[in-house]
């Protein structure tokens, strides 16, 4: 069992839902990662979410897109990226960290030495935005040798017979995305996710996660009464962006984690 | 007529490859609009009013057939061979790109979709689709580069006319790319109530196909204009290859004659020897960007390098899948040209013949310069004029120091 199963296996048994926070590797310096990530899992993340910056971030609104230019005037990579991870396993065994970004980094790289990379640094998961299962056969083998799992995405555009299809081949947990639009867009509607998810829990037992739009403590508890667990991105990512010191940086985004967490809690 | 149904063992297949190219590599969100897509054009090749249709606007509103007109002074200047000129530029609104706006134009009005939208590099599939979006009175956004804006003022005026919003695009190298990006995510947000006119044969399938369908109306045409004019097929094609929507739309109706040399003219910028060039094909590697596997400008790392032409319409990191392929099978072969040869053909395309061409056409011209010097007499190449070059004299104009 892989650190994903061994959280979602917890959540379940003492009846709590999982807070998944987003930040992108090496923004807004390199340095800041690995402490994020602690303050992060101090403060009650379950998961980790480490966006791996990339040059033409289709899927992603603005703040996710600032802090990838961030990241990559920085010089941060698919390896570097990695490479974070390896140092905060150093410190933490425990809280599974999942990848989140685009194809071509990884092609770039060779499905094969990516898989061992991160297997070796300790990744759990990954989320690639445009690679639908249609065209993961091979990597999903791939990772399936080094344990990883490949967590795909179910949106509010996808119909039922393909949502079957997509919980049958995904594994970790399923990502639905609550709107129609890019990350950290404003029009989220609380009960048509609900509806959305009430449906794919019919169809999977994988753990349904949700993001996309989450931005308040508020949202994420209204979010939390209906999925397994909620995703909150762009929120940190515009914390983390917007302070003026690493420290500031750091207690602000340990700060807004627990919010987070306790406002799941109180749900 | 060009307008059918494939065979099982004609490419694409169902999922939209060719060979290891191409695919649907997009979010989620777009999965099922891309399938709704597919099927609604589909079932378009099956009916004959849908064609009867798009061959009356072709006629009617874009102005076809095209002629070709041999340029018998550029051709003793340059070289030995005979050179035609497939006139794309006089199309309504200058350029090869309303072929296919005309088409998916139709598809919107039968998914019932009232707002499009496109990206534009060089402003001319921007125009193409403001243009049709006005006579379908559909909201209409054009996404381009902020860079692209302030070479192409013409272009952006025009789609201004035509009552489409021109959205900059201040991102990455606020060039095409850039554009694709964020109309990309307009789509993902709107994609109830909108359809997004790509204008190449580049992103996820189907576009490739369809768009490649929609432009073989230069070929097809072009394959019977040699027959009556000159007799013969011709014995070369050239295009300039920035997506290679007029590249493949003149090239597809040719595959199979097999004695008819293809070449695909990439922008070399400022050189092979530099960085800073917009040609995958010849100075790439595969990888996946906006939808589909192909020939990318990436480093090491995978990350997209920002691309250099002198044209704004050739001006992007990638290109169409099926051009990937045929590159790799050698059916077509692509050669570059620099931005100072492009000049010196787009300088005496209009000194010799009356005809000012488009930059971006004017990279094939070059190619046909070179390639005619090492020709036979009455060697017949055919040169794909895409579009015309008013929008480029402004920044013709600045190169020779002049304020217009």
């Amino acid at each position: 069992m892989n650190r994903l199963a061994t959280t979602f296996n917890r959540l379940r048994n003492s009846g709590e839902k999982g807070l998944i926070t987003f930040i992108t590797a090496g923004d807004p310096t390199l340095a800041a990662t690995v402490p994020a990530l602690r303050h992060m899992a101090d403060a009650g993340a379950d998961v980790l979410e480490l966006g791996v910056p990339f040059t033409d971030p289709e899927a992603d609104g603005a703040s996710i897109q600032r802090s990838s230019e961030r990241a990559l005037v920085n010089g941060v990579t698919l390896r570097k990226t990695c490479e974070q991870v390896a140092i905060f396993r150093r410190e933490n065994e425990v809280t599974p960290v999942v990848l989140m970004g685009y194809l071509n980094p990884i092609l770039a790289l060779g499905l094969e030495p990516f898989a061992q990379l991160a297997s070796q640094s300790g990744v759990d998961g990954l989320i690639i935005v445009n690679l639908p299962p249609e065209e993961a056969d091979e990597l999903k083998s791939v990772l399936e040798r080094v344990n990883i799992d490949l967590i795909l995405l179910i949106a509010p555009t996808t119909p039922l017979e393909r949502i079957k299809t997509l919980a049958t081949s995904g594994s970790g947990f399923l990502y639905y995305v609550s709107i129609k639009g890019t990350t950290g867009a404003d029009h989220l509607d609380v009960s048509d996710v609900e509806r959305k998810v009430a449906s794919i829990k019919k169809v999977t037992d994988l753990p349904v996660s949700v993001g996309f739009g989450i931005k308040t403590p508020e949202a994420a508890a209204a979010i939390a009464k209906v999925a397994d667990a909620v995703v909150v991105g762009s929120a940190l990512v515009e914390t983390l962006g917007s302070a003026t010191a690493l420290e500031h940086a750091l207690t602000d985004i340990h700060g807004f984690t627990s919010a987070l967490k306790r406002s799941i809690r109180a749900c | 007529m060009f307008l059918r149904r494939k065979g099982d063992n004609e490419l694409p297949d169902s999922t939209g490859h060719f060979g290891p190219y191409g695919g649907r590599f997009v979010a989620e969100t777009l999965m099922s609009a891309l399938d709704e897509l597919t099927r609604v054009y589909q079932d378009a090749l099956d009916d004959p009013t849908f064609k009867a249709e798009f061959k009356t606007d072709l006629e009617r509103y874009v102005g076809r057939p095209s002629p070709l007109y041999e340029a018998k002074r550029f051709a003793a200047t340059v070289g030995k061979a005979r050179i035609f000129l497939k006139r794309e530029d006089l199309n309504h609104t200058g350029a090869h790109k309303i072929n296919n706006t005309i088409g998916q134009a139709l598809l919107a009005s039968r998914m019932g979709k009232r707002r499009i939208i496109a990206e534009t590099g060089a402003g001319q599939h921007g125009v193409a689709t403001a243009t049709v979006a006005a006579r379908l009175g559909a909201e209409c956004t054009v996404y381009m580069g902020s860079k692209d804006i302030e070479r192409q003022k013409p272009n952006v005026y025009r789609m201004k006319m035509l009552g489409a919003h021109v959205q900059s695009v201040d991102s990455g190298s606020k060039t095409l790319k850039d554009a694709m990006n964020e109309a990309m995510r307009d789509w993902v947000t709107n994609i109830d109530t909108t359809h997004y006119i790509i204008g190449s044969v580049a992103g996820p399938h189907p576009y490739p196909v369809m768009v490649r369908d929609f432009q073989s109306v230069i070929g097809e045409e072009c394959r019977e204009q040699c027959l009556e004019q000159i007799g013969q097929l011709p014995d070369a094609l050239v295009a300039c290859v920035g997506g290679g929507s007029n590249a493949i739309g003149l090239f597809y109706p040719f595959l199979n004659d097999i004695n008819v040399e293809m070449i695909g003219v990439e922008a070399g910028g400022e050189g092979m020897h530099t960085t800073r060039h917009a040609a995958p094909l010849s100075g790439g590697t595969p990888g996946v960007l906006h939808g589909a596997n192909t020939y990318l400008l990436a480093d090491e790392d995978g990350l997209i390098l920002e691309p250099h032409s002198i044209s704004a319409g050739l001006d992007y990191p990638g290109v169409g899948p099926e051009h990937a392929y045929l590159k790799d099978t050698g059916r077509v072969r692509y050669e570059t040209v620099t931005d100072e040869e492009a000049l010196q053909a787009f300088r005496l395309l209009s000194e010799c013949e009356g005809i000012v061409p488009a930059l971006e056409s004017a990279h094939a011209l070059a190619y046909a310069t070179k390639k005619s010097e090492l020709c036979d007499v009455e060697d017949v190449i055919v040169v794909n004029l895409s579009g015309r070059g008013d929008k480029d004299l402004e920044s013709v104009a600045r190169l020779d120091g002049v304020s217009l």
